[in-house]
């Protein structure tokens, strides 16, 4: 009787979204339009910034370092002098993103000690750009120092130090350069975001239309209607969660498609094992947007709660900026923060092809964070209508 | 109806000492009455009386306080599931899909109650034998007396053993309403019990029994007539040219009770009860002609119900809706 019921109410619900073109809309072309749209808008990446060369050495291994830059496309040598007063004066102008200060004596110092200092001074008004700038020219010149480190000596370093645009900082702190990105080795930003963007989509399609399509009927006074008649509340539970979890997976396969073949996002790791996370994911997006169902009393009320809620969920899931960039307490929250998990566990399934045993810890996180979210939102349901 | 008591424990609802409040404001207190086998009973009173929080408790949807219902001998608290399926439920509001058809909502409501169109054939006919021109209509595009024929049917498909109608006629036209109250006796005759509440105090007359709620408490229960019949004070109704004007000076009058508007009259009662009526007349015509008042008409009457309810609510235009 129950399988039966829910089968009549299965029926209606798709029924309803199969005619609300807004919500067809909504769920199958607006993705697809965001996804492209927002890949290609969100993304850190720098090409041809330009360079302002100060070659105090005037050695081969110095126009070495310049034409590496420059060969990468990534850097455009605009201008050069001698003078560090010019180079501060270019980049205060903006008429120039970074100065490359290559100093008296580089080549010999490489040769002798096999290390030698090199000066980066980036414009930092628009810190991301900076950083992305120097994680492009630490991997050229760390490329390049390797070179000379199999012709002339195996343990060449270069060090450089990073200075602050608007004052242009000389010897300032000394950093080491880093690791270069093993599983992005292009730094490609669309494939590192488009996983996270797919998330994000499937969020916003599981929990705010849940919550709407609740509210609705609540609105509507429909809810009454049907609650004065046999159907219990899990079946009705059921049969509002069923629908919008089966198109939250569509859309997430039209999305990974998207990412395919569109963004070339390289899929390396198991196809199932995306889906079954995103299974037990889409569990506790759903099961938030039936919470909200139960507080909210209009469908404005329902989108405003939806909002406000995944906007600290997104900004803090690392999704946009690096979790380790946190604040520790910060760092806490991510622990229970379901986009946060399944952000990661789609990145490393997707460009590390990680297994089942390497998103575990993912895996058991989400089915946690699912499960208390479900039965508290049914519970606060229950208590609500009654 | 010989013995009380055997009487109401058969009876199809029961309502005893029933109250409830949200918050500050209380909407129900202390309600008792009793709807028989096979009754037609209207609940009847203004806007915000408490009608739709007994609705909904009559309905499960809502726990009371304290007190009592029963519904076909099931409690509304402990027994919710048995009454859900038992009983047929029309909300204030249009209450079904806008964007199903109108069989499409008919057969939705017909099996998550397990059954289908075509076994509630019977009980729904005459009513949908109106609608099912328009079947493949979105209910949203329906006019509002077809919303509430839909809805009707929509609460009668399962074949309820009580009907509960919550202002089923609350903005649909003259015409419509007429119509509705006809179905509501032919479905009457089935033995079908219904409760039904309205803020019409015309209404009132088809039913079987009515029961005046206001403020939360019931005021009267009994056949129209019977209440009419309660009204105290000798009754006149007025005619003159300027209306507003006429009942300021009515109300001015020393021996006036109380005076209400009524259709394009004014309804005048007096407060001497035991004055012989013809000189009430006499004097009122004297004094009005005095006043400047022309085209004037004053004739005594006998109370209807409405009037008997302006008296028993004691605050009569204020509250309630004018007659159409």
């Amino acid at each position: 009787m129950r399988l039966r019921v829910l089968r009549f109410l299965l029926r209606k619900e798709f029924l309803q979204i199969v005619r609300d073109r807004t919500l067809l809309g909504m769920l199958f072309i607006m993705p697809v339009i965001q996804l492209l749209v927002l890949a290609n808008a969100v993304t850190f990446e720098v090409k041809s910034a330009r360079m302002y060369i100060i070659d105090k050495d005037h050695s081969s291994m110095s126009r070495g370092v310049a034409t590496r830059l420059a060969a990468s496309g990534r850097f455009v040598p605009t201008e050069s002098s001698p003078s560090m007063a010019e180079g501060d004066e270019a980049i205060l102008d903006r008429r120039v993103d970074l100065i490359v200060v290559i100093p008296e004596g580089f080549e010999r110092e490489i040769v002798r000690d096999h290390r030698a200092p090199l000066q980066l001074v980036f414009n930092a008004e628009d810190g991301a750009a900076a950083a992305v700038m120097q994680t492009y020219a630490n991997a050229i010149v760390m490329n390049y120092a390797g070179e000379l480190g199999a012709e002339v000596s195996p343990s060449v370093v270069t060090k450089l130090s990073v200075g602050d645009g608007g004052a242009p900082a000389r010897g300032h702190p000394v950093m080491e350069l880093r690791r270069r990105g093993w599983y992005n080795s292009e730094l490609d930003y669309r494939e590192y975001m488009v996983p996270g963007i797919l998330v994000v989509l499937v969020t916003m399609i599981g929990t705010l239309l849940t919550a709407m399509n609740i509210v609705r009927e609540k609105e509507a006074g429909t809810l009454d209607q049907l609650n004065v008649t046999p159907i219990n509340r899990s079946t009705f539970i059921a049969a509002k969660l069923i629908p919008l979890w089966t198109f939250a997976m569509i859309d997430l396969s039209i999305g990974l498609v998207v990412a395919r073949f569109v963004f070339h996002v390289p899929v390396l790791g198991s196809l199932v094992l995306v889906f079954f996370a995103a299974t037990i994911y889409l569990v506790g997006a759903l099961g938030i947007g039936l919470w909200i169902s139960t507080v909210a009393e209009t469908q404005q009320q329902a989108m405003f709660v939806t909002f406000s809620l995944l906007m600290v969920y997104l900004l803090m899931s690392g999704l946009f900026t690096p979790i380790r960039g946190m604040p520790v307490w910060a760092q806490w929250t991510t622990e229970i923060n379901p986009i946060a998990h399944f952000v990661a566990l789609m990145r490393a399934v997707l460009l590390k092809g990680a297994r089942t045993r390497d998103v575990a810890s993912h895996l058991a996180a989400l089915a946690a964070i699912s499960s208390v979210v479900l039965s508290i939102a049914i519970r606060q349901y229950h208590k609500r209508s009654a | 109806m010989t013995d009380h008591a055997v009487a109401s424990s058969r009876a199809p609802l029961e309502v005893r000492g029933v109250s409830r409040r949200f918050e500050e404001t209380v909407a129900l207190s202390d309600v008792s009455f009793a709807v028989n086998a096979g009754e037609l009973f209207g609940l009847v009173g203004p806007d915000g009386a408490g009608k739709t929080t007994l609705f909904r408790i009559l309905t499960t949807l809502l726990v009371p306080d304290s007190g009592t219902a029963t519904v076909l001998g099931l409690d509304v608290v402990r027994d919710l599931w048995a009454i859900r399926s038992r009983v047929g439920y029309m909300p204030g509001r249009f209450s079904l899909y806008p964007d199903l058809s109108v069989e499409e909502n008919l057969s939705f409501f017909a099996s998550v109650f397990g059954t289908s169109i075509d076994e509630g054939r019977a009980i729904i006919a005459p009513i949908y034998d109106q609608i099912e021109p328009f079947k493949d209509r979105r209910a949203g595009a329906l006019s509002g007396g077809m919303k509430q024929k839909l809805a009707l049917c929509c609460a009668l498909v399962h074949c309820p053993e009580i009907l509960f109608l919550d202002e089923p006629t609350t903005g649909v036209d003259a015409v419509s309403r007429r119509e509705f109250w006809d179905l509501l006796g032919a479905l009457k005759k089935s033995g079908l019990p219904i409760l039904v509440s309205t803020a019409y105090m015309d209404e009132a007359t088809r039913c079987d029994r009515v029961g005046l709620i206001q403020r939360g408490r019931i005021l009267a229960v009994d056949a129209p007539a019977a209440i009419a019949a309660r009204y105290p004070n000798p009754l006149i109704a007025v005619h003159a040219n300027e209306r507003h004007k006429l009942i300021q000076s009515l109300r001015d009058y020393q021996h006036a009770k109380s005076v209400y508007p009524f259709g394009d009259e004014v309804h005048y009662s007096d407060a001497r009860a035991a004055k012989a009526m013809d000189d009430i007349v006499a004097e009122l015509r004297t004094y009005l002609a005095g006043s400047g008042f022309t085209d004037l008409r004053v004739k005594p009457i006998s109370a209807g119900v409405e009037d008997a309810f302006m008296e028993l609510m004691g605050q009569p235009e204020a509250t309630v809706r004018a007659a159409a």
